[in-house]
């Protein structure tokens, strides 16, 4: 996989330039620079409330930054005249708890921002949402409400959704960390398959396997900053910093 | 109206406290033996015995009724057209985030809850009446829908934030803008939490419009009061109307049940 990254080592698809992100008195993001490649797969770790959602979060403004600048494909998403709605059409977002919208099919779900927002015609997106839900192995479950699927089904329909408006960067938020145990892996085979296609990816998880397999570099938070990145092997193998270390040792 | 105005209720999404109507019978409540179904007969029953048995005075009464129960019924449903709108509009002021539209909206709560209904009727009918010479029933429906809209508002307001924060950020990630986001994801799912409280409202308001009688609206209570100042059978007039009264709010209040639970059979999702 590494290959796609360095192949690609023209301008980054993200830059976070010196960001900081205050709640309150809390400094959640301390000054984090942060360069993503196209194609790149970028895994971020670390201990709770260090700072990785809000890192996250902040790349699609979901969180307003506070000092510091955001590039994505080359645009300042922080700056006020910015139009967020239309960068956030290519930026994927997949949550923690799902997020499907209820009063919807599973279909619907996957339709309604391609109509609304891309200008697709019905036959057009429902012929899309098909061949992605066959993709995310759902295909028999078009026409269910989300209330009747189960955790990994939820999440699997929600990558597919995020899809459907063809991003060209997914963002993911520990999106198995609300799964039972035994439907982490039906997620996570989406999310590789999704990595082989070239997919620009950045995730928040906890999934050491899924880092090892997939990330091009992994990145280490504490505390609101970056304190080490590096490739899986580099990371998981030879950690430098002693916050890391300590780290790994409680979650392996 | 009990929804409080506390900063904190924004942060978790607060239950909707309904207070006024009767008590909604629970639909799972199969029992002949529950409140509503004892009030219920013994209205009918009250109601269809002095009628039967004392025609004289009590089947007269209910002869001049229908009337008057029509205007009550026309009243409610006008004031209800303006006032579903002026609370989703209030509500949604509320929570907005544009300073001017916040304030503007709230004082409008504040200010209408703190004064009885009845003073603002009076109000908008003699003091502004004065003015602009409305009739009593365009005062009526007016002091209805401005009074009731300040209290939808709250139920509004407290609807929309009973949506998981989850759903706007989906809804924003995908790249709707706010409008989208409040038209596709939000209101939907807002309507479910919010249609008992908006029923009890409305038969409260259905209710409170026997406070418009007090300005020469021919409504049911007004009605009743012309029939007993002719006869002075004021105790069999007003048994009367007061069992009308009962046993439309008593129904109503089945038929809202009913609805809420068709609704949650669709709920599981929260
Ligand atoms: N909306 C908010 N208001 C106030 N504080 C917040 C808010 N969101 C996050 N924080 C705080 O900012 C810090 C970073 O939070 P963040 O959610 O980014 O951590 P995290 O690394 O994703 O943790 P977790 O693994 O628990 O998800 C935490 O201390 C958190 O309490
Ligand atoms: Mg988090």
């Amino acid at each position: 996989m590494s290959i796609t990254a360095e192949n690609n080592s023209g301008k980054p698809v993200i830059s976070i330039r010196n960001v900081w992100k205050f709640f309150g008195q809390l400094a959640a993001l301390k000054d984090i620079c942060l360069d993503i490649m196209p194609g790149e797969k970028v895994v971020i770790i670390g201990p709770s409330g260090s700072g990785k959602s809000t890192c996250l979060r902040t790349i699609n403004r979901l969180e307003n930054v506070d000092k510091g600048t955001i590039y994505v494909e080359g645009q300042d998403i922080t700056s006020s005249e910015h139009d967020i709605n239309a960068m956030r059409q290519n930026l994927g977002m997949v949550f923690q708890s799902f997020n499907l919208f209820p009063h919807m099919t599973v279909l619907r779900n996957l339709t309604v921002a391609p109509m609304k927002l891309r200008g697709l015609s019905r036959a057009d997106a429902e012929e899309r949402a098909l061949l992605l839900l066959k993709k995310v192995g759902l295909a028999d479950k078009v026409n269910v409400y989300p209330n009747t699927l189960s955790g990994g089904q939820q999440q699997r329909v929600a990558i597919a959704r995020a899809l459907a408006m063809q991003p060209h960067i997914m963002l993911f938020d520990e999106p198995t960390s609300a799964l039972d145990p035994e439907m982490i892996g039906e997620v996570l085979d989406v999310m590789v398959s999704l990595a082989q296609e070239g997919m620009t990816m950045v995730c928040v998880t906890h999934e050491m396997g899924f880092a090892r397999e997939v990330a091009d570099r992994v990145i280490f938070m504490d505390q609101g900053a970056i304190l080490e990145q590096g490739s899986p092997d580099q990371l998981f193998n030879h950690p430098k910093n002693p916050r890391l270390q300590q780290f790994l040792n409680q979650i392996l | 109206m009990s929804t409080s105005n506390d900063p904190i209720d924004t942060e978790q999404a607060p239950a909707i406290i309904v207070t006024e109507g009767p008590a909604m019978p629970n639909p799972r409540e199969k029992s002949l033996l529950n409140a509503w179904s004892l009030s219920f007969l013994a209205a009918v029953l009250t109601l269809a015995g002095l009628c039967f048995y004392k025609p004289d005075p009590y089947w007269e009464v209910m002869k001049f009724v229908p009337d008057g129960l029509l205007v009550t019924f026309q009243i409610t449903i006008i004031s209800l057209c303006f006032v579903i709108p002026i609370g989703l509009f209030t509500g949604l002021g509320k929570l907005s985030r544009c300073r001017p539209i916040n304030l503007l909206a709230s004082t409008y709560v504040e200010i209408i809850r703190g004064i009885p209904l009845l003073m603002q009727l009076f109000y908008i009918y003699y003091a502004l009446g004065s003015m602009l010479k409305v009739s009593p029933t365009v005062a009526a429906v007016a002091a209805l829908s401005i009074c009731y809209g300040a209290y939808m508002g709250e139920v509004f307001r407290a609807g929309i934030l009973s949506v998981p924060k989850g759903q706007s950020e989906a809804a924003r990630s995908l790249g709707f803008n706010r409008f989208q986001t409040m038209t596709l994801v939000i209101l939907p799912q807002a309507l479910r939490t919010i249609i008992p409280p908006v029923g009890n409202e409305s038969i409260a308001l259905l209710k409170d419009t026997s406070l418009v009688s007090v300005i020469a609206v021919a409504d049911v209570l007004r009605r009743g009061r012309e029939y007993a100042s002719q006869t002075f059978e004021y105790f069999e007039t007003y048994t009367v109307i007061a069992l009308v009264y009962l046993i439309i709010t008593l129904l109503l209040s089945k038929v809202l049940s009913m609805v809420e639970g068709r609704l949650s059979r669709y709920e599981h999702h929260r």
